[in-house]
């Protein structure tokens, strides 16, 4: 009897509980359709608003200040070769001088390092008014056929360099065809200096994106040579170069990486580059630099980051103060329903 | 031979072979039983739902947008991620449609499988409902829905009386008579095989009228509405009905009738579709901008194009060197680039703002259905909302025309005072001293029980017991005798077996249930049967009254129906002293002039009659006057001959019987007159003054007479004692247009037509004003504010004004005056106007202003208001259904408006103000920061962003949110809202959707499209950043900033708002992982690798600073120097908040300290 009466009591504990968690759900249901849920209601006031404008411009400068620094620890050098790697007879026909095989391409150029450059150092090549972005150009390739090769057929975006001589080329499309080549290598003093050009391209394109099995096919086989050849030999996944291009750019402004120079360069130390100024930027009149740079956690030199930080940071934090200063001048009471219109106009009827 | 004539000649009548299916549907092959209210079947559903679909032209837009795309040389998209927007949509309608299909189909398939019985080789088998055809005999049993239109042949009763309710038909829950005709019902009853032809009209939607003959055996006789039982409506009280069918299937009146209205366009629509032309403009100018730029690069580039890497015109190939490559000349190449920048750009016109619009208002009506406040517990009915399209119209209204009887009263009517032969029964005297007089009578009176009980005036209760020989008591005696017989009321006796009067002798008490059309008889006849005069039994032919208990069979010769034109009633009764009466009821203004004019005697108590009838008609009671008159021999045979003329006519019916009715309906006898109170509704006096204080006027439009209206209006607080009364009721054009001139001149209202007769009246205008109005009228008018009106100060002014003015005002041009006039007024009360006059006069408010015009009411009178005012609100009352069923919004009191639009309005105002401006602004920042980005791409229409993002952006990264806050944002509590009526102001004065907000939001739009382009265009300028990158950098900025955005402007966050918002941006982030992980899209890994990098995290934060900064500091400055009414009002309440958590805060600590 004692056991029996126990339980019906923990039942009816039990049964309370579960009608207290029903009646929280109907008073929840019925918050919700009356749209009386309790609600956070914000309200700019002046002092809040104030403070936030604080806080903020307090978060921004130290960042700014960062990010400025950190820019500016970057040492950067940047070479344009395009005019200068010309033979002085075809300066005003640089056209005629590229498009020639015969000329030998090669030219050199000492390079005075400013500052002392901590490994690694990026090599970049930069090109000017070269519109990878351009809508005809973006979409000429097949991403399909570069992770699966000629096992996907259907090759109709990459016109008008899809095939060649009734054969498909691999890979295809303008991006490919229209390859950089321009080579450089770097010598301090007499020593060479060893430049790595292995994993330049982002490891989840040489992974997944480029077949491992895919070997390049009829490749600039075609009247009209776009740019770099590729080594029938190897696998498009360890074609980096290509995989770099193939990243196409977003601005008709933009750098590529061609590899990394492993150890320091210490200041006024001279530098050769020896490089072979093979591709065509003269038809479209573009430029063709060359950029060695350190790099720090937040990429290259660009002081624009710390700069709006900066400068939005500080403007925040005057404009407290000029709120402040109407505020105290003009105070208005908070929330003082006589200051509603009507009680201050007269009612018009 | 006069019977030829009646049948229709334009008009083939149907015909009908009683028991013979085969024969009727032979020729004409009439429709057969089954229904169906569905649109589609299996086979027809997708061509036809697409078809119905692309009925909207912001589908064809998509379309157009998405076959653009399929051509080669403009395929921006991938072709299927083109087609997704439209499948999408598409697919969601067609979703929709085909569920709600089906449960159509399941209705129409429980309805058709139904059985009944019907009569097949001479007995009666059950029979589905979908095979009954018309020509066959049905019967029905009690309770028994009603499967098909049919004639009445035969009921168990020996008159005929069918009793049905017509709950599904028109909502009315009493219950109606029906006859069956005694030639056919005898037959029924005998047995017999019934076989005749029934000619009737057309299948047609009017419930309330039907004509038809019928041929038995050679003879001819008429059918009419009173012998047809409709399809849907239920048999009441009668054991079985018979009946021959004459319209099934799709051809019933029910079904007919079934039709939706059609639907209304909101006020804030119609300037969203004003605002998306302008949005149309900038997206001409962004595309021809690109197709300019493509023009001059391509001219400036044109040697070049072959060879250039990235053009590359030309294929260089063996053979077919020279072939051009998707290049059709620099013409072609402009106009291309034109329709392919129209596809990027094509959200810049927000179609899915439709969708989202419709989906808000749904979310805002299911809020508004479930408001308990709006919950009606007497009728048990809850707000409705019919029309889907026009709920922010709410927050704008600035007239309200309202009915008055069952609108501002309750329409359930009691019988308060009498006037009888002129002496005038008002139930005066204390109920202590009624009960001692009354009490013989009572003893009588308990033999059956009313529902509504009166009390008796013992005066006259005296009087007809004992003084019943002198003409006062004929009189009092005629009185009653006309109250209990001249009516449509069916009693209904509970409790007792087929003759009542048995058991009631015995003993045993009954209780008698007054069923009727109209409340005002079911309240006379309650009234006659307190005073003794009990209505027992009525049938076609006869009626029984129990005069004291005596029983009193009375035969009932004919009966004229209480008709709009003639206002009155009257029967035809033979007594059993063979005596022959016609007794009458009516309007007083309808009476007076029928009543007998030669006898002077009378001309004193009907004198005393009209000042009684006033005092009444001052006190807001309703009043009808009752009249009778003996009939001679001669009268009586051609009054019967015209009669059943008229009564079998096919055409013009109710005209003839109208001619009949003056026959008899002359030279009356003035018996009195009643006067029964209609009691305001709960909660009308505060609601309409709340509604004034958010300055909107309301008009009342009442059938009722002019004084009945005024005291009204002074009842519920309408018309307050300082108002001065401007009074039109002229006869002629000129002179309303006088009175209208005259009040105009008087009160100074500026109005040009009249300027030139204000001069000239002016003189002489102003010193006799006041005579003017009771020089113009038949009777005379209680001046209330006589006094007020010659202070020099001008109080607010009220407009009454009544019917017969306003046909010579409306149909005259006299409009304009009066719409001056009336404007002018902060009260416009329109007495005495017929259905029609009340849309004309909320035609006229329309017509010539911009304000918005809300019409309440609640019986089929008001209609044709409800369908042309721009919001239509029914009441769910006592006269039916049909207000509600051409209702947007319907609700069971009136009090419920104060709600409806200081409340909802404003909310759902606010919220789709918002939300249309908040949707331009999110598809157009998205559209420019693709703008800028293309003039860096050589004008060729690259979009960085994935064409996957593009699509979803509007669809699934941003759409969530905006549905969200515009179902759920506050910026006011209801509290605060009906505390102050004058933030309803807001919405007359367009605060949250304007023209010139609009252009903020865009110069808003356009810098912060700016910031979004630059600031990763900066940060990334000569850099390593490939396309897709930039892209994915681009989609998540824009997102965070649009929702961010939203987030700053949310004025009432709830944890679904969080949900949304920040679930939004976080959806977008798992669409992005996704998109980024098939090896297959050429922006493979773009997430993985951003992520990494924390100049992509400082971009994004940069973005959103700097975008949302100018507008955070407006709004900031604005909210704090130049506080709206709103503002100021939010942060009130949220001080009285805080106020009150302190104070409990402080309590509890004193507890517990």
């Amino acid at each position: 009897m004692e056991m029996d009466g126990r339980s019906s009591s923990s039942a009816v504990i039990e049964a309370d509980s579960v009608s207290l968690q029903q009646s929280r759900r109907s008073k929840f249901i019925h918050q919700f359709t009356q749209q009386s849920l309790p609600a956070c209601k914000p309200v700019l006031s002046p002092p809040f608003v104030i403070s936030v404008f604080f806080v903020v411009g307090l978060i921004f400068i130290p960042i700014g200040i960062v990010a400025l620094h950190a820019s500016r620890s970057v040492v950067e050098i940047v070479y344009r070769y395009d005019g200068e790697c010309v033979p002085e007879p075809y300066r005003s026909n640089k056209l005629a001088y590229i498009k020639d095989d015969s000329i030998s391409k090669n030219c050199s150029k000492s390079l005075k390092i400013p500052k002392h450059m901590k490994a690694p150092i990026y090599i970049y090549y930069q090109l000017d008014n070269y519109y990878q972005n351009h809508r005809r150009y973006v979409k000429s390739r097949n991403d399909k056929q570069l992770l699966h090769g000629l096992k996907y057929h259907d090759a109709s975006s990459c016109h008008p360099e899809d095939a060649n001589h009734g054969h498909p080329i691999v890979p295809c499309g303008l991006i490919a065809w229209s390859l950089f080549n321009d080579t450089y290598s770097f010598s301090r003093g007499v020593v060479d200096l060893k430049v790595n050009r292995k994993n330049i391209a982002w490891k989840s394109d040489r992974e997944h994106k480029f077949g491992k099995q895919v070997y390049p096919v009829n490749f600039q086989n075609g009247t009209l040579i776009g740019g770099a050849n590729l080594d029938p030999n190897i696998p498009l996944s360890d074609q980096e170069d290509l995989i770099v291009w193939m990243r196409t750019s977003a601005l008709p402004t933009f750098r590529k990486l061609y590899g990394r120079i492993e150890e320091d360069l210490d200041a006024d130390d001279v530098i050769s580059v020896n490089l072979f100024n093979n591709y065509n930027t003269y038809s479209f009149s573009g430029s063709k630099k060359l950029v060695l740079s350190t790099s720090t956690w937040l990429g290259g030199h660009n002081d624009f980051l710390g700069i709006a930080y900066i400068s939005i940071g500080t403007s925040l934090i005057f404009i407290a103060f000029v709120f402040l200063l109407l505020h105290v001048n003009n105070p208005r009471p908070y929330g003082d329903t006589s200051n509603l219109s009507w009680n201050w106009k007269p009612i018009s009827s | 031979m006069q019977l030829e004539e009646n049948i229709p000649h334009h008009d083939n009548p149907r015909l009908i072979h009683i028991n013979d299916p085969k024969k009727t549907n032979d020729k004409f092959g009439f429709s057969g039983n089954e229904i169906r209210t569905s649109k589609y079947t299996l086979l027809n559903f997708l061509p036809k739902n697409l078809f119905i679909q692309f009925h909207r032209v912001a589908y064809l837009y998509f379309l157009a947008i998405a076959a653009l795309n399929q051509l080669p040389p403009l395929a921006v998209f991938g072709r299927t991620v083109s087609l997704f927007p439209l499948l999408f949509v598409l697919t969601v309608t067609a979703v929709k449609d085909g569920y709600e299909d089906w449960r159509r189909h399941r209705s129409d398939r429980n309805e058709n499988n139904r059985e009944t019985l019907v009569f097949q080789l001479n007995e009666f088998h059950p029979k589905r409902w979908k095979k009954i055809q018309a020509g066959e005999v049905v019967k029905i049993s009690s309770d028994e829905t009603i499967p098909c239109d049919m004639v009445l042949l035969g009921t168990n009763d020996s008159s005929g009386i069918a009793y049905i309710q017509t709950m599904n038909l028109d909502g009315e829950s009493n219950l109606k008579t029906r006859y069956a005709r005694q030639e056919t019902n005898k037959l029924v009853l005998e047995g017999t095989t019934i076989s005749g032809v029934v000619r009737c009209e057309q299948p047609n939607r009017n419930i309330y009228e039907f004509m038809a003959n019928m041929e038995l055996k050679g003879q001819r006789f008429p059918l009419s509405q009173s012998n047809i039982i409709l399809r849907g409506c239920q048999l009441k009280n009668t054991e079985w009905a018979i009946g021959v069918v004459v319209y099934a299937g799709q051809d019933t009146k029910a079904m007919l009738n079934s039709a939706m209205s059609s639907s209304k366009r909101s006020r804030l629509e119609t300037y969203m579709n004003r605002e998306t032309i302008w949005l149309s403009v900038f997206l001409l100018i962004m595309c021809v901008v690109v197709a300019l730029g493509m023009g001059l690069w391509l001219k400036r580039h044109e040697t070049q194009l072959d060879t250039l890497p990235y053009y590359r015109k030309i294929y260089f190939q063996k053979g077919k060197e020279g072939k051009k490559y998707k290049y059709y000349g620099i013409p072609m190449e402009t106009f291309f680039s034109l329709l392919s920048s129209i596809i990027v750009f094509q959200i810049m016109i927000p179609i899915s703002l439709y969708i989202t619009m419709e989906l808000v208002r749904l979310g805002q009506s299911y809020f508004m259905i479930g408001d308990q406040h709006m919950y009606d517990s007497s009728s048990n009915s809850r707000f409705q909302c019919r029309s889907l399209n026009i709920n922010e119209d709410l927050g704008q209204i600035r007239y309200v025309f309202s009915d008055k009887t069952g609108t501002l009263t309750e329409n359930k009517m009691e019988f308060r005072k009498a006037s009888i032969w002129g002496k005038n029964y008002d139930n005066s005297y204390p109920d202590a001293d009624a009960s001692l007089e009354a009490k013989d009578v009572t003893v009588d009176r308990r033999k059956w029980k009313l529902k509504s009980e009166i009390t008796p005036d013992p005066e006259l209760m005296k009087l007809l017991y004992k003084d019943l020989s002198g003409e006062e008591g004929v009189a009092a005696h005629e009185f009653f005798l006309t109250l209990a017989s001249c009516n449509t009321v069916i009693p209904i006796l509970t409790e007792s077996s087929s003759s009542g009067c048995d058991g009631v002798l015995g003993g045993s008490p009954v209780s008698i249930d007054y069923q009727g059309e109209s409340p005002d008889e079911q309240a006379l006849v309650a009234a006659a049967s307190a005073y003794g005069y009990t209505l027992f039994e009525r049938t076609s032919g006869h009626i029984v009254i129990d005069v004291n208990g005596e029983k009193i069979r009375l035969e009932v010769l004919g009966l004229h129906e209480f008709d709009s034109v003639r206002k009155r009633m009257s029967v035809v009764i033979r007594f059993p002293n063979h005596t022959i009466k016609v007794l009458v009821k009516g309007a007083d203004t309808s009476m007076f002039s029928i009543l007998d004019n030669d006898r002077p005697a009378e001309d004193h108590i009907r004198h005393v009659t009209q000042v009684h009838l006033n005092d009444y008609s001052s006190e807001g009671l309703r009043t009808l006057v009752l009249a009778s008159r003996n009939l001679t021999g001669e009268e009586l045979a051609e009054w019967q001959h015209r009669y059943e003329d008229a009564c079998t006519s096919l055409t013009d019916r109710s005209v003839k019987l109208r001619q009949t009715a003056a026959l008899i309906e002359c030279n009356l006898t003035l018996l009195g007159a009643t006067a029964i109170e209609d009691k305001l509704q709960e909660g009308v006096p505060e609601a309409i003054e709340s509604l004034r204080q958010a300055g909107i006027k309301v008009w009342i439009l009442t059938g009722d007479k002019q004084e009945t209206a005024i005291s009204i209006g002074l009842s519920c607080r309408l018309l307050t004692a300082d108002m001065n009364q401007i009074i039109i009721n002229g006869n002629s054009e000129n002179e309303c247009r006088k009175l209208l001139c005259d009040a105009m001149a008087k009160y100074n209202v500026n109005s040009t037509s009249c300027s030139s007769q204000i001069t000239k009246l002016r003189r002489k205008a102003e010193p006799d004003y006041l005579e003017l109005p009771s020089q113009t009228k038949s009777s005379s008018m209680p001046q209330q504010c006589a006094g007020e009106e010659d202070t020099p100060n001008f109080g607010p002014l009220a407009l009454i004004i009544d019917g017969n003015s306003l046909v010579y005002i409306l149909e005259r041009d006299l409009e304009s005056e009066l719409f001056d006039l009336a404007t002018s007024c902060r009260v416009v009360l329109c007495c005495r106007v017929a259905p029609l006059q009340k849309a004309g006069i909320v035609d006229l408010i329309k017509g010539r202003t911009d304000e918005m015009t809300l019409a309440i009411g609640d019986g089929a009178n008001d209609v044709s208001m409800i369908q042309m005012a721009d919001v239509g609100v029914g009441i769910c009352g006592q006269e039916g259904r049909q207000a509600v069923m051409a209702s947007d919004f319907a609700m069971g009191q009136f009090r419920f408006l104060k709600r409806l639009l200081l409340v909802h309005g404003h909310w759902n105002y606010q919220r789709i103000g918002y939300l249309v401006l908040y949707n331009f602004y999110r598809n157009a920042v998205f559209v420019l920061m693709l703008f800028w980005y293309i003039l860096c791409t050589a004008f060729s229409t690259t979009s960085a962003l994935t064409d996957w993002s593009s699509v979803f952006y509007s669809v699934i990264y941003t759409s969530v949110p905006t549905i969200v806050v515009g179902v759920l944002d506050k910026n006011l509590s209801d509290k605060t809202l009906l505390k102050y009526p004058k933030l309803y102001a807001a919405g007359h004065r367009q605060e949250s959707y304007n023209m010139s907000l609009f252009w903020i939001t865009m110069v808003d739009t356009l810098w912060q499209s700016l910031v979004l382009f630059y600031v990763p265009l900066f940060n990334y300028r000569e850099s390593t950043i490939d396309i897709w990158s930039m892209g994915s950098l681009w989609t998540i900025a824009v997102v965070i900033l649009v929702n961010v955005h939203l987030a700053m402007d949310i004025q009432r966050w709830v944890f679904v708002t969080h949900l949304a918002i920040w679930g939004s941006i976080i959806v977008t982030y798992g669409c992005m992982v996704v998109l980024d992980s098939i090896p297959a899209f050429p922006n493979y890994g773009t997430i993985y690798h951003l992520v990494k990098s924390p100049a992509y995290w400082l971009s994004i934060l940069l973005i959103t600073v700097i975008g949302l900064l100018p507008r955070f500091i407006f709004k900031v400055f604005h909210q704090t120097f130049w506080p709206s009414d709103i503002q100021i009002a939010r942060e009130g309440e949220i001080l009285r908040r805080r106020r009150r958590r302190r104070h409990i805060g402080s309590k509890t600590d004193e507890v517990s300290s």
